[in-house]
């Protein structure tokens, strides 16, 4: 186990350390002590490791993350792995706004609550929160899956293309262009997988949650609105 | 940007601290703004006596015998405590009115920053860590204080541009964001009889404020108006004579954190704000809710 202490060392050396390791190291194990909400921590990660962050983070933690998963045991700032494109990042308390936005892929969790505008413009990424989002979240969602074991704010899914939303609670509104879908089986499987993926397979079924989706009438072309152009 | 920072004390033996608590969070939060700095603290409260908090930008001059030929004026004994570029008048509760208005003929060049009966506010441009230094804000006692650190967007960085505003007596408040309405309101304000120093959107959204006050009603009312009488972004955190609200506009993009103990409530921009406070590791910690009123009061 590698433990940094980030008041000591700084952010500049723990993220020098953490992108200088390549491919497969042996310095699997890391331990970042002291964060105290520091912004950026373990952004841009590009390794098969394992990272703990024993406090609460600022701005940024784990953005652009790559194969690792990494563990925060606090909360997070706004922007937490904010277009990561793999691996796992795992909050144990409440995320601030824009969580995982742009994300490409890997799998977020939030075992607290999400605020606004989570998941706006995710681009492949699966998203489980235990607790709610905040209004205006997966805003132009274009492909992943965000799965909400509470309640969603307003506007959820505003000019959504292709992502999936599962909530299991109420919806404050639907934002333009997303309706509530049938679960059909293949749905109930996919949820099965994200919520035991989550750790959230002992607080919820599949069969509690609606999903929500793109009517499609926004981004495609309609023929009727040629004249509008 | 702009980073704001603010504590509400529950407990009375952290009041000796108020001033190095909000120093500390303050200057943590110097990189979301580096233009100006600011402070509000509110203790000290003496039966029958207010304090007017002035400014000069020539303060070897302005403040020199300046407690003497206010006491001359109104004919009540005037105390005055210089600190840098600001000076703490106290003058009695009836006789304020007068003091402002002998002070303008007395030294045409001097602003008020706050009055009232606890509230003293000093501000300047420069980095926190400098303007509180200048203040010496650590050594200061209280019971509630704000503190803003601030990036100019919307007019002049100067020292009446800094935060906090105060419009009202023991009024103060601090803005992060910017308001896209303030000359309308501003206008509205100027009929009803508000005054105003700058051509700032936060004095505006101070003044909205101040005059629901006013009007008799309640900080948590005042509170809720501006959310549908101010159009833009904000973080508003004020502070009356024995109050401490928050609000944020309902699109919330300006970060806000709150903490709450036994012995304080605590605002920061960020959590960062927050870290060295006694207890944060047990606190409850949240985000405020967008569109939705905090205030406590005691």
């Amino acid at each position: 186990m590698q433990s940094f202490d980030l008041g000591k060392e700084g952010l500049r050396a723990l993220n020098s350390a953490l992108h200088a390791l390549k491919g497969q190291t042996n310095m699997t194990a890391w331990e970042v002590i002291n964060p105290k909400g520091a912004h950026a921590i373990a952004a841009g990660v590009d390794a098969p490791v394992d990272i703990t962050v024993r406090g609460s983070t600022g701005y940024y933690c784990a953005g652009m993350n790559k194969q690792a998963t990494i563990r925060i045991k606090g909360s997070a700032g706004p922007g937490v792995a904010e277009n990561m494109m793999s691996g796992t990042v795992i909050i144990d308390g409440d995320a601030s706004q824009y969580a995982g936005a742009t994300g490409r892929g890997g799998l977020l969790v939030i075992k607290g609550n999400a605020s606004s505008r989570c998941g706006i413009s995710m681009k492949g990424i699966d998203i489980v929160v235990h607790g709610n989002i905040g209004h205006m979240s997966c805003f132009m969602a274009q492909s992943g899956n965000i799965v909400v074991l509470g309640n969603a704010g307003e506007a959820l899914g505003d000019s959504l293309y292709e992502a999936r939303l599962f909530v299991r609670g109420s919806v404050k509104s639907l934002g333009a262009d997303c309706i509530e879908k049938e679960m059909r089986p293949e749905h109930i499987a996919l949820l099965a997988g994200l919520l035991k993926r989550g750790e959230a397979d002992g607080k919820a079924r599949p069969e509690e949650f609606r999903r929500y989706g793109s009517a499609r009438k926004l981004y495609t072309f309609n023929i009727d609105n040629a004249s509008a152009y | 940007m702009c980073g704001i920072v603010g504590l509400f004390l529950k407990d009375p033996k952290l009041e000796p601290q108020l001033g190095a608590m909000l120093t500390d969070m303050l200057i943590t939060m110097t990189d979301r703004g580096p233009d100006s700095a600011g402070i509000a603290i509110y203790g000290g409260a003496r039966d029958g006596l207010g304090k007017l908090t002035v400014q000069s930008s020539d303060p070897g001059r302005d403040f020199k015998d300046l407690d003497g030929d206010l006491h001359d004026a109104i004919g009540q004994p005037v105390a005055m405590r210089v600190k840098s570029t600001h000076a703490v008048l106290e003058v009695p509760l009836d006789q304020m009115e007068a003091a402002r208005s002998a002070l303008a003929h007395l030294r045409p060049g001097v602003k008020v920053m706050s009055a009232g009966d606890s509230i003293e506010i000093f501000k300047e441009v420069g980095l926190p860590k400098d303007v509180a230094a200048r203040f010496d804000v650590a050594r200061m006692k209280g019971t509630h204080g704000i503190g803003h650190t601030r990036m100019a967007t919307e007019s002049a960085v100067t020292t009446m541009g800094a935060h906090p505003f105060s419009t009202g007596a023991d009024q103060c408040l601090v803005h992060n964001g910017s308001l896209s309405n303030h000359n309308g309101v501003r206008r509205e304000l100027k009929h009803l009889g508000m005054t105003f120093e700058t051509e700032n959107d936060t004095e505006v959204a101070a003044a909205f404020i101040s005059h629901k006050l006013h009007d008799g009603e309640p900080l948590g009312r005042a509170l809720e108006a501006t959310l549908t009488d101010l159009d833009g972004f904000f973080t508003f955190v004020v502070g009356t004579r024995n109050g401490f609200g928050v609000v944020r506009d309902p699109i919330a993009c300006k970060p806000a954190v709150m903490a709450e103990t036994d012995a304080y409530v605590a605002f920061g921009s960020e959590y960062r704000a927050l870290v060295n406070l006694p207890g944060i590791e047990t606190a409850r910690v949240w985000e405020p809710e967008p569109a939705t009123v905090y205030f406590w009061e005691r």
